[in-house]
């Protein structure tokens, strides 16, 4: 581990943290403008966190410390995930400490926490948007964990710098049965878990449709923020991380130079911006589907990620 | 007569001395080696004798370990709940004879430990007799358990005499000469006896009827170190004694754990009494110690030995984890019992600002038992998973079919064992008190809160140092050789490393990241903060009406009612609404009554018609005892009879 | 697969924007281009409504210039309130404004939330939102086109 790689990892978390409003931005830019409209800008989310930022602090009577720290848990885990990706370069410092199985362990705390709080919260929205996401997390992580398992088996380890460095030397590998499936159930996933369309509905003013909004009721001014700067952190680091896992070309090595860095950041950059936009641009063709269909999405999803498995069993080009 | 202060401090006293006598034998079994005893005069004919080695020692340890906490706790639990003075005496009875379990070295001693152990358990679930409950969930237990222990009796008696001795190292040094039938015979008879034990599927059933009727102690006691027991003996008699078995050994265990693990889930994330939610949970987490198990038996018999040592290394310390998680979970639990009098999680609520401390200890338990990083679970499943990800190496069919179904299994139990524990937790203790009987909660007593910070400090231990657990680890994994204990295991260092393979992992490291992470969240939020208007304490949004009753709360059975939805057909619910309309217009809804039951459909399916099935045998049977003085003298002679043609 | 043909054939509907009004206040945090209205309907005829809906439609677009409507008081600036306030939403309307956070706004839209409008002398009503709490926007009009909303919210927005 250089320094300059821990420059990196330090740019990375930084890039996360500006770039996920700008993010957010974009796919409802793209969205309005294939609806015809104007829309905000790119710039408007990070307009509407200064915003809130300044706003009153509210306690609701009743809550607890839960319901207080929520946010932080989720904002922290989100970070954290951004240390330890390899999203501009592989030599992270953490990137020992945590393999994907532990950044998935790390996300869930995150949906975790917030599940709490809108059970704090006391109110039925609270219990009703939290009710239908633990039945969704629950049902997402035997996808997730599957897919992990079949992106873990070409380069016989976890550890994300490994399966990245792996695929980016054999590129071979991404067209096999395997890594297509896993793609699929990833994307998924990433839907699932980030509550976008046809999951949950991020701009819906119908409570009763809400999965993730209804948690957040009661959530006001910098709290707010901090929660919807994780939302959109969030969906940022699940992005990138799809982007390095499947198209790792462009991300800096253990021992990077500066130039490096500088490649893998444009290169991260534009990744994350194209399956953005891809991802948005989606939105706009499909309606959000009924609560008790999605279970059947995602056993479809699993289905998909356990055949992605065995494919890669029986169809692995021999490594190293 | 209910007891006094000096009595229960006794009887808890004792019980923890016991857990101290037990860690300190068990360590000094895993560093030292083995320890031998013999008493020849204490049972006739064949004697006691005692046999501690690393594996017994780490059972002993673990067992002794629960005993502490449970013990400190008790004192004030039992003065609080009014125990009589036989459950105070009994209680550290079952400990010791707990202890005396893994470290019999012959089967007569082993059978007789194991008796005493069901016989002190059983006991002290009937402490509150009284309640029909208890008595129903007592006669059930008494009921399976003697029949599993029927089947080890079975099981042992054609060991030792395929084994040709007693003791259990004489059984050890012939296991050469046992036929493949025996042992077929042994491990399938194990199976059933010590996994019912244990609480897998499909005899568990006796496992959330009686949990939660026995006092909460008592219920810490045999969640997390009883059903251990179960385990040590499938370790014990089928992988250390009996060596290295066929590969559907292996498989069999594999599938029983599978099964136990996501059942035993499934059932705990849509229970709504908090013991029974935590009993169910112990079928699961005994099912993921099987699958691994299973899979350090699987990968050993087709050779993989250094992946099978890190699944065997797994198991040891879900086991270890699984007891501290479970030993907090249920005191707490019974904390909240004693000052709530209520189990049922529909009726909790809002305990974070009357009992603080127990939320707090609730808390990390069901951190702990949800497997997320920070928890004490999740080093041991993390280890699961590699040991399941780095084993089809040699293009071999069953492993490659079974380790990925393993992986989709593995994954549906931490899923759900997450939604069962946000439930429990998020109902239970968070937001308002949905009964009175909440709203008058006070904090536990000192010393119940000091019992349940030791065991929080060992779910502490376990979540972000598990390293100091590693020179004992590999101890025990060394003496059982046929499940991996010939190669090197994980590495449990500041990072967890596996050797030969790539992989690693530093909870700790993880844990003191996240805190900085928080803490720059925290910051974050600061940013602005100078143009805000003065916080303030505002009451809850209702969507515009006056108040929010805490009826309008969602309670566990509505919170858990999308997941039961999802698995209908598995679960089989008992649904009921009914409408009652006002008596001057049908059109007026005067109330709406939702009534959901939910049994155990292993218990309706399969116990059921075994039980038909007997009582109609043992009608029939009846026929031949019509009470005739003469027929039973007949019946003697002809038994005599056939004993002499046979015995010539 | 047709509607990309759409989309592409129909291309951008919305009408271009007008000269941006004086503002009449600053922004109410002092950031310009952001803000999150909480509709309340006290007791209107929905023609506001409608206009509010075309307001944010793809032909005016209102989101534009930064304002949005939000289903939580808590994530509001403001409100957005229409029609004059009946007994019946009396009260829901005074809660659904202390639910909000400061610094806040109050936006009265149509003749029946400024003075009571068509409406005014009926049996069921308290009186204009004026009546019951301070207003610090109106937009009169029965109902006001989406271009004059569009003025008001602008000069909220500051953008």
């Amino acid at each position: 581990m250089s320094t300059l790689a821990d420059v990196a990892t330090a740019m990375q978390v930084l890039a996360v943290l500006a770039g996920a409003p700008l993010v957010v931005g974009g796919m409802r830019q793209v969205r309005a403008r294939l609806e015809g409209r104007a829309g905000g800008g790119i710039g408007q989310p990070w307009r509407d966190l200064r915003k809130q930022l300044r706003k009153q602090q509210i306690t609701p009577q009743g809550t607890t410390v839960v319901f207080a720290l929520a946010p932080a848990i989720v904002a922290g885990s989100t970070l954290l995930i951004a240390a330890i990706l390899p999203l501009i370069s592989l030599g992270s410092p953490l990137d020992p400490a945590a393999d994907l199985f532990g950044v998935v362990g790390l996300l869930f705390l995150g949906t975790v926490a917030l599940t709490l709080a809108g059970l704090d919260t006391g109110t039925a929205f609270g219990g009703m948007g939290s009710s239908r996401e633990i039945t969704i997390a629950a049902l997402v992580e035997p996808t997730i964990l599957l897919a992990v398992f079949a992106l873990s088996v070409p380069g016989h380890s976890a550890n994300l710098a490994a399966i990245v460095s792996s695929t980016a030397d054999h590129p071979g590998q991404l067209v096999s049965p395997g890594s297509l499936l896993a793609f699929v159930a990833l994307a998924i996933v990433i839907i699932a878990e980030t509550g976008r369309l046809p999951v949950d509905n991020p701009s819906t003013h119908l409570e009763l449709t809400m999965i993730h909004e209804a948690m957040v009721l009661e959530y006001a001014g910098p709290k707010l923020a901090l929660v919807e700067w994780a939302s959109g952190m969030r969906l940022t680091v699940l992005l990138g991380l799809l982007a390095n896992l499947f198209l790792p070309w462009g991300v800096a090595g253990t021992h990077p130079s500066v130039l490096a860095i500088l490649i893998g950041f444009v290169a991260i950059t534009l990744k994350v911006s194209v399956l953005a936009g891809v991802l948005a641009a989606g939105e706009v063709f499909i309606a959000k589907f009924r609560l008790f269909r999605i279970p059947e999405l995602l056993a479809g999803s699993f289905l998909l990620a356990l055949l992605a498995v065995t494919a890669s069993y029986f169809f692995s080009t021999p490594t190293n | 007569m209910p007891c006094s202060l000096g009595a229960a401090a006794l009887s808890g006293g004792l019980t923890a001395a016991f857990g101290i006598v037990g860690v300190t034998l068990g360590l000094s079994a895993i560093f030292g080696g083995s320890r031998d005893l013999q008493i020849d005069w204490l049972l006739p004919l064949a004697g006691v004798r005692f046999d501690l080695g690393p594996l017994g020692g780490l059972f002993v340890a673990a067992t002794g370990a629960v005993a502490v906490p449970v013990g400190i706790y008790s004192v004030r639990y039992a003065q609080k709940e009014h125990w009589a003075r036989f459950p105070l005496v009994m209680l550290p009875l079952f400990v010791a004879a707990m202890l005396l379990v893994p470290a019999a070295g012959s089967v007569t001693t082993f059978l007789l430990s194991w008796e005493l152990m069901a016989a002190a358990s059983l006991a002290l679930v009937l402490s509150e007799h009284h309640r029909g409950a208890v008595r129903s969930a007592g006669a059930f237990y008494a009921v399976m358990t003697q029949l599993g222990f029927a089947s080890i009796l079975l099981a042992l008696m054609v060991l030792s005499a395929a084994g040709g001795g007693d003791a259990f190292d004489t059984i050890a040094a012939h296991v050469g000469g046992i036929s493949s039938g025996a042992r077929t015979a042994v491990f399938l008879l194990t199976l059933a006896g010590f996994g019912s034990k244990a609480g897998l599927l499909p005899l568990h059933a006796w496992l959330p009827r009686a949990h939660p009727e026995a006092p909460s102690p008592v219920s810490a006691l045999m969640s997390a170190a009883m059903v251990n027991m179960g385990i040590y003996g499938i370790i014990r008699i089928d992988l250390q004694i009996l060596g290295p078995g066929p590969h559907w050994w292996g498989l069999t265990l594999m599938i029983f754990g599978a099964v136990s693990a996501v059942f035993g889930v499934l059932q705990a994330s849509v229970a709504t009494d908090l013991k029974t939610l935590l009993a169910y949970s112990t079928t699961e987490n005994m099912g993921l110690v099987t699958l691994a198990l299973g899979a350090a038996t699987l990968l050993s018999s087709y050779g993989a030995q250094q992946v099978a040592a890190i699944a065997m290394t797994a198991a040891l310390l879900l086991i270890l984890s699984h007891g501290a998680f479970k030993t907090l979970g249920f005191l707490a639990a019974g904390s909240v019992l004693a000052a709530t009098g209520l189990r049922d999680l529909d009726k909790l609520g809002g305990l974070a600002r009357r009992m603080p401390g127990t939320t707090v200890m609730f808390g990390i338990a069901a951190l702990g038992a949800s497997g997320l990083p920070l928890g004490a679970g999740f080093v041991g499943e993390w280890l699961l998973l590699q040991s399941l990800i780095h084993s089809a190496h040699d293009n071999n069919t069953l492993l490659a079919l079974m380790m990925p179904l393993s992986v989709g299994a593995f994954a549906l139990t931490t899923g759900l064992g997450i939604a069962a524990m946000v439930k429990a937790f998020g109902v239970g203790f968070l937001a308002r008190p949905r009964s009175p009987a909440a709203e008058a909660a006070r904090e536990a007593p000192a010393s119940m809160l000091t019992g349940m910070a030791l065991a929080a400090a060992a779910c502490a231990v376990l979540a972000v140092a598990p390293v100091l657990l590693g020179p004992a680890l590999k101890h025990v994994l060394a003496s059982v050789p046929t499940v991996g204990g010939g190669a090197a295991g994980p590495t449990l260092g500041t990072y967890l490393r596996l050797p030969g393979l790539a992989g690693s992992m530093s909870p700790g490291l993880i844990a003191a990241a996240l805190v900085i992470a928080v803490l720059l969240a925290l910051g974050l939020s600061r940013w602005g903060a100078r143009h805000r208007p003065v916080a303030a304490v505002v009451p809850l949004w209702a969507c515009g009406s006056e108040s929010l009753s805490s009826r309008m709360q969602y309670t566990a059975t509505s919170f858990a009612e999308p997941l039961q939805r999802v698995f209908d057909n598995v679960l089989q619910p008992d649904t009921d609404v009914e409408v009652t309309h006002f008596a001057e217009s049908r059109y007026l809804v005067e109330k709406v009554t939702y009534r959901t039951l939910l049994a155990d459909p292993v218990e309706h399916r399969l116990y059921t018609p075994v039980v038909h099935a007997v009582t109609t045998w043992a009608h029939w049977v009846r026929r031949a005892h019509p009470g005739s003085v003469h027929l039973y003298l007949a019946y003697g002679v002809l038994g005599l009879l056939i004993v002499l043609v046979i015995a010539r | 697969m047709t509607w990309i043909g759409k989309i592409g054939r129909v291309g951008r509907i919305v009408e271009p924007a007008d000269e941006a009004p004086d503002a009449t206040a600053a922004p109410p945090t002092g950031v310009t281009g952001s803000l999150q209205l909480r509709h309340v309907d006290c007791g209107s005829c929905n023609g506001c409504e409608l206009e509010i809906a075309a307001a944010f439609s793809s032909v005016y677009d209102a989101e534009r210039f930064g304002a949005r409507v939000v289903a939580s008081p808590r994530h509001a600036d403001g409100l957005l309130a229409t029609g004059v306030v009946t007994r019946n939403m009396h009260q829901p309307l005074l809660n659904t404004l202390k639910s909000v956070p400061e610094p806040r706004v109050v936006i009265a839209v149509g003749d029946c939330a400024c003075n009571g409008g068509a409406f005014a002398q009926g049996y069921g009503v308290v009186g204009s939102v004026a009546d019951v709490m301070p207003v610090d926007v109106e937009v009169p009009g029965c109902p006001p086109t989406p271009q004059q909303i569009i003025a008001a919210l602008r000069t909220v927005t500051g953008r």
